[in-house]
């Protein structure tokens, strides 16, 4: 479409102009009352009568220069163990939700087996499972046992596959019986129909509460530290009990922030784009 | 012989009987239309014979095929019928385009490029070409309803089911869906449609159907059924239609 250039006329005009200083003014106001908070909050930190043993313990900065390089490397670890679990996750919870769809008497052990799980796995707290893979497990003495870190890794992925199964069905669940009714009438398969029409619209409905549990995965992953890796916070640990400062806790903790940063944004992104998608 | 032929089609929901003992037979090349009152079976109907519902009792043959034996493959019936709903029901996350071509490319396995240039033929015949690459949200209800028509064309079916296909639209659209199923009649195109349109009916159909209570009451040539009824309750449901200014 061509817009054919337009000359407003004064009511118009008149209305820009208010627009426009209704704008400023708002800024202007947001400006002064975050300063003010913020002068608020920085007084009654800083003014606090122990605010001078709180910074020495907590935020020293020769000890937080002495911990990053050992937080760091705890860090890489988060980062290894978070793509991976969170792939495995995202995939057992999506086979499981789709398992619990299937209809029809040949899958009823199949549907027992992902209900049973969901239900277990979701109710089971997580440091148990990590025990019970980390500890228990190699105690069998089996033949080819995966390090503790893969099998850490597997308590995550079993734990967090429960959360996102029930996610992605209730996304399934969410589209419209209508939709397979169309799909159907076209002549495609029930697997076709979930391929094709079912699922695209479920996974694009769910992304924000999915990415939502990566992010919280993404804490999570640090427990494998129970069974021995070091982790951010771990090696945060260690650095404070070598120094009995907590500086390092604030170390770990500012990073698992930027970490988390990215996420986020691409959530809010996801967000924002299926939004705009369906014209709303 | 007859493309459809419904015998004795029974369905309930529940405790309620929606279809009680309807027959219903629809040569090749003929247009039918159910009448009825709201929740007299018509829509009902549609979804038994494209296999969308499990029927109680009865049998439908389409080609002189029993498609209600449960060895049939449903999905194979439902390549040779082709079915656009009230709610047009078209796919959100799909382009216009992608939601005609998925069924010639998934289902009858075509080459993508050879299902699009069908696809968008006939976009262009309905006046639809423009916007193929558009998401069905961007489109009025006229537009969504004709690419729904569209989507089932594509499929090449020996008989289209239409449920009141009209019904959802705003007064102004419901035309130019109308033209397009007249230009399908004179295709030869074998259909059944259940409508509130009378006027449209008259014009349209070879055959008018009037449900009531799970069954055909009344069926005939459209200026017999809808011009001089000889059923009580078709008189009396005609009436109503008057009185609301529907015909």
């Amino acid at each position: 479409m061509i817009l054919a250039p337009h000359e407003p006329s004064a009511a118009q005009r008149r209305r820009q102009a208010y627009r426009r200083r209704q704008t400023v003014t708002s800024v202007l106001v947001a400006a002064a009352s975050t300063a003010a908070l913020g002068t608020l909050l920085v007084v009654a930190v800083i003014g606090a009568p122990g605010w001078d043993r709180v910074r020495a313990s907590f935020a020293d900065p020769a000890i937080a220069r002495d911990a990053l390089p050992e937080v760091l490397a705890g860090l890489w670890l988060n980062v290894r163990l978070l793509v991976c679990c969170a792939a495995g996750a995202l995939l057992l919870g999506l086979l499981v939700a789709i398992l619990r769809t299937l209809r029809g008497p040949v899958f009823f052990p199949v549907r027992a087996l992902a209900a049973g799980y969901t239900y277990t796995f979701r109710g089971l707290p997580l440091i148990i499972v990590l025990y019970v893979l980390t500890l228990g497990v190699p105690g069998l003495r089996l033949q080819g046992m995966p390090p503790v870190l893969v099998l850490g890794g597997l308590a995550l992925v079993l734990t967090y596959g429960g959360y996102l199964a029930e996610v992605f069905r209730a996304g399934i669940e969410s589209v419209h019986p209508s939709q397979l009714a169309a799909a159907r009438s076209l002549g495609l398969t029930y697997r076709q129909t979930m391929r094709h029409v079912v699922l695209p619209q479920a996974v694009r409905r769910v992304a924000p509460p999915l990415l939502n549990d990566v992010v919280a995965l993404q804490k999570d992953v640090g427990l494998v530290s129970l069974a021995g890796p070091i982790d951010a916070v771990r090696a945060a640990q260690i650095a404070t009990a070598e120094t009995f400062n907590y500086t390092p806790y604030i170390v770990a903790g500012a990073l698992f922030v930027l970490l988390a940063i990215p996420l986020i944004a691409v959530t809010d992104w996801v967000t924002l784009r299926a939004a705009r998608r369906q014209g709303r | 012989m007859s493309l459809l032929r419904c015998r004795g089609l029974r369905k309930t929901f529940g405790g309620h009987v929606v279809l009680d003992g309807l027959d219903l037979s629809v040569d090749e090349h003929r247009v039918v239309a159910l009448i009825g009152a709201s929740g007299s079976g018509k829509s009902t109907l549609l979804r038994c014979v494209n296999l969308l519902e499990e029927l109680d009792d009865g049998t439908i043959e389409l080609d002189g095929q029993d498609i209600s034996d449960p060895r049939v493959d449903p999905d194979r019936v439902r390549r040779r019928i082709g079915m656009v709903f009230q709610a047009y029901n078209l796919f959100p996350h799909l382009s216009v385009l992608d939601n005609v071509t998925l069924a010639p490319v998934r289902v009858h396995r075509r080459p993508r490029a050879e299902a699009e240039a069908q696809a968008r033929e006939l976009l262009d015949r309905v006046g639809l070409g423009a916007k193929a690459n558009a998401y069905p949200d961007r489109l009025s209800g006229g537009q969504q309803q004709r690419v729904a028509i569209v989507r089932a064309l594509a499929n090449s079916p020996r008989l289209m089911l239409l449920d009141e296909v009209t019904s959802a639209l705003d007064p102004e659209l419901v035309g130019e869906v109308l033209a397009l199923i007249r230009e399908l009649k004179a295709d030869g195109m074998t259909m059944v449609l259940a409508t509130h349109e009378m006027g449209f009916a008259r014009e349209v159909a070879d055959q008018v159907c009037f449900l009531d209570g799970g069954r055909v009451v009344e069926s005939g040539p459209p200026e017999r059924v809808l011009g001089d009824p000889t059923e009580p309750r078709t008189r009396q449901f005609l009436r109503r239609i008057i009185e609301a200014g529907r015909l």
